[in-house]
């Protein structure tokens, strides 16, 4: 078997994991920003190194990147301008029209990424039908090339309305473009998001193509440098979506990369639910700014068609950028180990959605950082080990901590004559739960389903810490943790499918309904898949379809898996059962309608066969109980621990209140009952 | 001393109206509830006192529902009640101030003990009569009024209200669904609801509530108490149905309390743009709150200190049996009134008037002798805005809704849905009020027929005679336009003809139908408009007037 190596390029490290035989050696890096690609190489010649292994060993490289993702939201991609329909140049800064919060008028709308002066329009129009009312002509598209030069544009998106249901005209700007400016990056809105709604497709595109050059130029680097450094074999690249794609495919359309890291990490969630058998799990991962958390039933975590990049206003709905493209869902929120504690005016504690970040960081980590943050509060509780956190790297104070919940907490809060940052430590681990629970609930309900009885999975540098209460609040009775859960993300990257998705809009009623026409369309997408999968897969591909359908005149289409044999009754039937899961009831005797199809491609596993690590038993299982706290690499398979405890190892802990047992599972999990709650 | 579980049980009580929301707005069948959030859910302690409300899409409801729970307690006063009972109403004065707007409410038992009470609102797209819109005379024209009373009973649904209901709306289907959903989402709470009760051991809200409602009235009133004491008065003329409507307000600030009185706004209108009171406190005090305890949850507690009134006959308070089918486009016009006044209060504070009603045209195939035959039926509701006011420190937002809520429809679905061709719909240059802050842009809409046929437009639009003033020598921003424009070639040239903001016309087989929403009204003198801000608008063609 060769050695796979996974890289996750975070905003502030770089994760690396080598994976050979039946070992995961891993290394983080601080993200080099300039040229990310350096700490790439840095942490692969790492692992290498200390795996013993050679560049020529490793067989495959998996890569995810938050680059085009910080980008977007510090807006440093590239100058782009739009090319769009005659009389509807503001599509992109009109969006849905709406504020996303109530009660502030000095809330300001997200700004669209190609301003107004770069917003181009040409005469042309289709209609809903793809029918050319007024056709285009190349002198029109031509006529704007001083305007893209002088501008310095380096991007193009090209967006008509209808150009999902015919793209000639698109294509014809593309043809004329590149052959007037050949060094232009063009972003076709049919090629990246050929769906019906002409904000989030044009929006989209737009994104697309405004970290295209970036992207383009990064990945083609580190494939130079890893040529340079002997690495010479496929290299694939993660999507927000869950799936591995080709290096040409991330080229062409950088923004399915936006969440590869956070999907890697639902990717390893969903990877250990199958190996367990867990049926129903929610996923946490929790780190030092947010905590995201994902659904996974049958192993498979959900997936949905858009994405908001940058809510810069409160992790708010409607404050970031909508991009459609295939992703894994999740809900995320301004809970993380770096959260701040405040009171409000109202005697209320607050924990975020600000964070200290890294940089000062916490009260604890002695960077300067005053404010009062979750890790304080872990601190001063006694869940962290003040001198093992983050491998040692940081030696955490813990009167520091003491103090900045005294003072920012304690005091405008209780009241008190005498100062305790004891309580103070307690409330905050509790808000910051329960936002957590609020959020997961939430989450749950808008898409119809049930939180009971469901695993938690916690993986994340603060995750573990909180993991056991936020079952608890869920009533959840059982938590996996598993084994080096701070590289996460990158370890399911090793789990990921080699997939890709392909959507396509076309209207039709289900009572006209044109299985010719949608089999030559379902045929196309699937050939357009295969160009994409076909030469980097191994083994057997499988293909799922999806119909995103509605009653007829509705607001919001549901995705429905498309039945092998396909008509409109199977079709029907296949809508009555999704709709009624979702939304309980079904409304008898109206039509239905098909919005827009998708097709996934994909290869029935990994990159390779699937490497859960099975350790051997090194001394007879042993039960712990009583003691405060435990090392986990002390732990072997089998051991059991009785809570209250705390089970610390290098990135963070495991907290295990009174109402819990732990024990390690033969994959090296940590796995939390809740012995109240399991009876 | 505070307790942590007091603010844990106040956070979970928010967290579960927002996932009762959530629900209703998943299940929802009308479009206006699932996408444009026009839907409201609360939790009630068992004196009708509202303890947590979802912050929704509409400001609409705030104050409205909030009343509405002690209402219904009154005709069924809580020992008479049992596990299993929902009482429903659309009455526009006991719930949320007109028929379309059905509001449900379920009282909570633990056991034989009730608990607490969970009430929802949703909009209902249609409640028979003449349909929804400004042109009854009275309430008897609007639709079926449903008095307080039982939907289900133990657990049995009320089928004689039921099948009543399903014969007088045009979409029976929705209907029922709608009112399954309002019934679903308050039974998801109150299962949280005693879910939670069992994990805090709490076997009764009363102290908790209590606290919740000592500590929001004690945030507002101390804000409240830091404003200085006075009569503050604005006054501000709208469009109205076929006369202008005159809206007064004066503002009393006296200690830790804030009122709000309409004495001398316009009386009762002939048509359905009436407001009743419930409606009228709603919207006006969403504008107190816009600048005074936003952050304070709304609740009983949050809610007392801003008390609102206007005299009977007034278009604010209309009495049964007024029309109150369009009371939203009067109503939306409120916020602006008071921050007329509150600008005068907190200097600094107020943005500028915007176009602040929405443009909701309804656009349909003319029938009849008028039609081509052969042409598509099709009725489609589009939502247009104009440009909000320029904020204190910050320019209007353009095509913005305010202080509605609601969400636009794109161009794509609107031309699936109907055969329109939407030539044009972009901003209106130089359409915002010029200030050193200026107002947000309106935006220019052109439709033609796609098969040259005749259609028509229903309007309900405002600020056509009366555009969004500025402030403090901020200029007004441009008046809102509606006309049709025929003969020209290329679009360009012809004739126009200017329609006026209500009621119904017919655009012409090949003619363009053109509509132009209103811009806001500017802040401070245009002199002193940052130069980098005058220039980034010129770069952009947003300040040239046509």
């Amino acid at each position: 078997m060769v050695d796979r190596v996974a890289v996750d390029i975070g905003g502030t490290f770089t994760d690396v994991v080598l994976e050979t035989g039946q070992r995961h050696v891993t290394t983080k890096v601080l993200t080099s920003h300039a040229q990310p690609a350096t700490a790439v190489l840095q942490g692969l010649r790492q692992v290498l190194a200390q795996a013993g292994r050679e560049p020529s060993d490793v067989g495959v490289v998996l890569h995810g990147t938050t680059l085009a993702t910080n980008a977007l939201i510090e807006r440093r991609g590239a100058r782009t301008a739009l090319i769009t329909t005659e009389g509807h140049r503001d599509v992109l800064e009109m969006a849905f029209e709406n504020r996303f919060e109530q009660y502030d008028i000095n809330v300001d709308r997200p700004q669209p990424l190609v301003p107004r002066h770069r917003r181009l329009t040409v005469r042309e129009r289709m209609n809903a039908d793809g029918e050319a009312l007024t056709p285009l002509r190349a002198e029109a598209v031509r006529a704007l090339v001083p305007t893209l030069t002088e501008g310095g544009v380096e991007s193009v998106a090209v967006g008509f309305l209808h150009g999902y249901a015919n793209p000639a005209h698109e294509r014809m700007a593309r043809d004329v473009l590149a052959a007037a400016l050949p060094n232009l990056s063009i972003t076709l809105a049919s090629d990246v998001c050929p769906e019906i709604r002409e904000f989030e497709r044009f929006s989209t595109a737009c994104a697309n193509a405004y970290v295209k050059p970036l992207m383009s130029r990064y990945l083609a680097d580190l494939q130079e440098r890893l040529t340079a450094l002997g690495v010479v074999c496929p290299f694939l690249m993660m999507t927000s979506g869950g799936g591995l794609t080709s290096v040409q495919a991330a080229r062409e359309f950088p923004i399915r990369l936006v969440e590869s890291g956070p999907a890697g990490g639902a990717i390893l969630a969903a990877k250990i639910a199958r190996d367990l058998q867990l049926n129903r799990v929610v996923s946490l991962d929790m780190g030092g700014t947010t905590a995201k958390i994902c659904l996974i039933d049958d192993g498979e975590p959900q997936h949905s068609r858009s994405f908001e990049v940058d809510r810069s206003y409160r992790f708010r709905k409607g404050s970031g950028l909508p991009v459609r493209i295939p992703v894994i869902e999740m809900v995320e929120i301004g809970a993380g180990g770096g959260s701040i504690a405040s009171v409000d005016r109202l005697g209320r504690i607050q924990v975020g959605p600000q964070s200290a970040g890294s940089e000062p960081g916490p009260a604890c980590y002695g960077r300067g950082g005053r404010a009062a943050t979750v890790t304080d509060a872990d601190l001063v509780l006694g869940r962290l080990d003040a001198s093992r956190f983050a491998g040692g790297s940081i030696v955490l104070d813990t009167s520091a901590a003491r103090a900045a919940l005294e003072q920012h907490v304690d005091r405008p809060w209780r009241d008190a004559s005498q100062v305790d940052a004891v309580p103070a430590a307690e409330a905050v681990s509790e808000i910051v739960d329960e936002n957590m629970a609020a959020a997961a609930r939430a989450h749950a309900a808008e898409w119809g389903k049930d939180m009971a009885g469901r695993t938690l999975i916690a993986f994340g540098g603060a995750a573990p810490l909180h993991a056991a209460r936020l079952a608890e609040k869920l009533g959840l009775a059982a938590v996996v943790v598993p084994e080096a859960a701070g590289v996460g993300s990158a370890l399911g990257f090793l789990a990921a499918p080699i997939a890709f998705e392909v959507v396509r809009s076309r209207h039709m009623l289900l009572s006209a309904f044109d299985a010719d026409a949608v089999a030559v369309a379902l045929a196309d997408m699937r050939a357009e898949a295969q160009a994409v999968v076909g030469p980097i897969a191994t083994g057997e591909l499988i293909e799922s379809r999806s119909a995103y359908m509605r009653y007829l005149g509705q607001g919001y289409e549901i995705g429905v898996a498309v039945p092998t044999e396909l008509s409109a009754a199977t079709l029907r039937d296949a809508f009555d059962a999704a709709y009624a899961s979702l939304y309980g009831r079904l409304i008898a005797g109206l039509d239905v309608e098909v919005l827009s199809w998708t097709l996934t491609l994909r290869s029935d596993a990994s990159t390779s066969t699937p490497t859960t690590t099975v350790h051997e038993r090194s001394h007879a299982p042993q039960l712990i109980a009583g003691v405060r706290r435990v090392a986990r690499e002390t732990l072997a398979i089998g051991d059991r621990v009785r809570g209250p405890a705390t089970i610390v190892e290098d990135q963070t802990a495991i907290v295990l209140p009174a109402e819990y047992d732990a024990h390690i599972d033969r994959r090296g999990n940590v796995v939390l009952a809740n012995v109240v709650l399991a009876t | 001393m505070n307790d942590i579980r007091d603010q844990l049980v106040w956070n979970r009580l928010l967290a579960i109206v927002e996932e009762q929301a959530q629900t209703l707005m998943r299940t929802a069948f009308s479009t206006v509830v699932r996408e444009a959030g026009d839907l409201s859910a609360g939790v009630f302690d068992t004196t009708g006192a509202m303890l947590a409300q979802a912050v929704t899409g509409t400001p609409g409801h705030v104050n409205a529902m909030a009343a509405s729970v002690g209402k219904f307690l009154v005709r069924y006063p809580l020992p008479t009640l049992a596990p299993g009972d929902v009482l429903v109403t659309n009455d526009p004065w006991d719930g949320t101030g007109h028929l379309n707007d059905f509001t449900v409410v379920t009282p909570v038992f633990d056991g034989d003990k009730a608990m607490a009470l969970f009430a929802a609102t949703s909009h209902i797209a249609d409640v028979g009569g003449r349909g929804f819109g400004p042109d009854a005379g009275e309430l008897f024209e609007e639709g079926l009024r449903i008095p307080i009373m039982k939907l289900f009973e133990r657990g049995e649904r009320n089928d004689a209200l039921m099948r009543l209901i399903a014969a007088n709306v045009r979409d029976p289907v929705v209907a029922e669904g709608d009112l399954h959903s309002l019934t679903a989402c308050n039974h998801n709470g109150g299962r949280q609801l005693l879910a939670m009760l069992r994990e805090f051991e709490l076997d009764s809200f009363d102290r908790v509530g209590r606290w919740i409602i000592a500590t929001s009235r004690r945030a507002m009133a101390e804000e409240i108490r830091a404003l200085p004491d006075g009569v503050y008065r604005h006054a501000m003329d709208v469009d109205g149905y076929d006369q202008p409507v005159h809206l007064a307000c004066a503002l009393t600030i006296a200690g830790d309390a804030i009122d709000v009185d309409f004495a001398g706004s316009s009386g009762l209108s002939p048509y359905g743009i009436n407001v009743p009171l419930n409606y009228t406190e709603a919207y006006a005090s969403f504008g107190v709150r816009c600048v005074v305890g936003n952050d304070v949850p709304n609740n009983a507690g949050s809610l007392q200190p801003v008390t609102v009134r206007a005299p009977a006959g007034c278009i604010l308070n209309a009495e049964f049996p007024a029309a109150v089918s369009a009371r939203h486009a009067i109503g939306q016009m409120l916020p602006d009134v008071v921050l007329g006044c509150m600008d005068q209060v907190l200097p600094g504070v107020a943005p500028a008037e915007g176009a602040s009603c929405i443009w909701n045209p309804v656009l349909r195939n003319a029938g009849g002798a008028l039609g081509n035959a052969s042409a598509t039926p099709f009725v489609i509701n589009p939502i247009f805005n104009g440009g909000t006011g320029a904020r204190p420190t910050k320019d209007g937002l353009s095509t913005t809704a305010f202080p509605s809520g609601v969400r636009t429809t794109p161009t794509e679905v609107n031309e699936v849905t109907a055969p329109l061709i939407f030539t044009r719909r972009e901003y209106r240059s130089g359409s915002g009020g010029a200030g050193t802050y200026r107002g947000g842009l309106g935006q220019v809409i052109e439709v033609v027929h796609a098969q040259g046929a005749p259609f028509v437009i229903s309007k309900m639009f405002d600020r056509i005679g009366h555009p969004a003033q500025g402030r403090r020598g901020g200029e007004d921003g441009a008046a809102g336009r509606v006309y049709i424009k025929d003969g020209g070639k290329d679009g360009n040239g012809g004739n126009r003809r200017e329609l006026r903001g209500k009621g119904q016309d017919i655009v012409p087989a090949g003619a363009t139908l053109v509509m132009e929403t209103p811009g806001g009204g500017g802040i401070g003198d245009a002199a002193e408009r940052d130069p980098e801000a005058t220039a980034a608008d010129n770069a952009a063609g947003l300040t040239y007037r046509r």
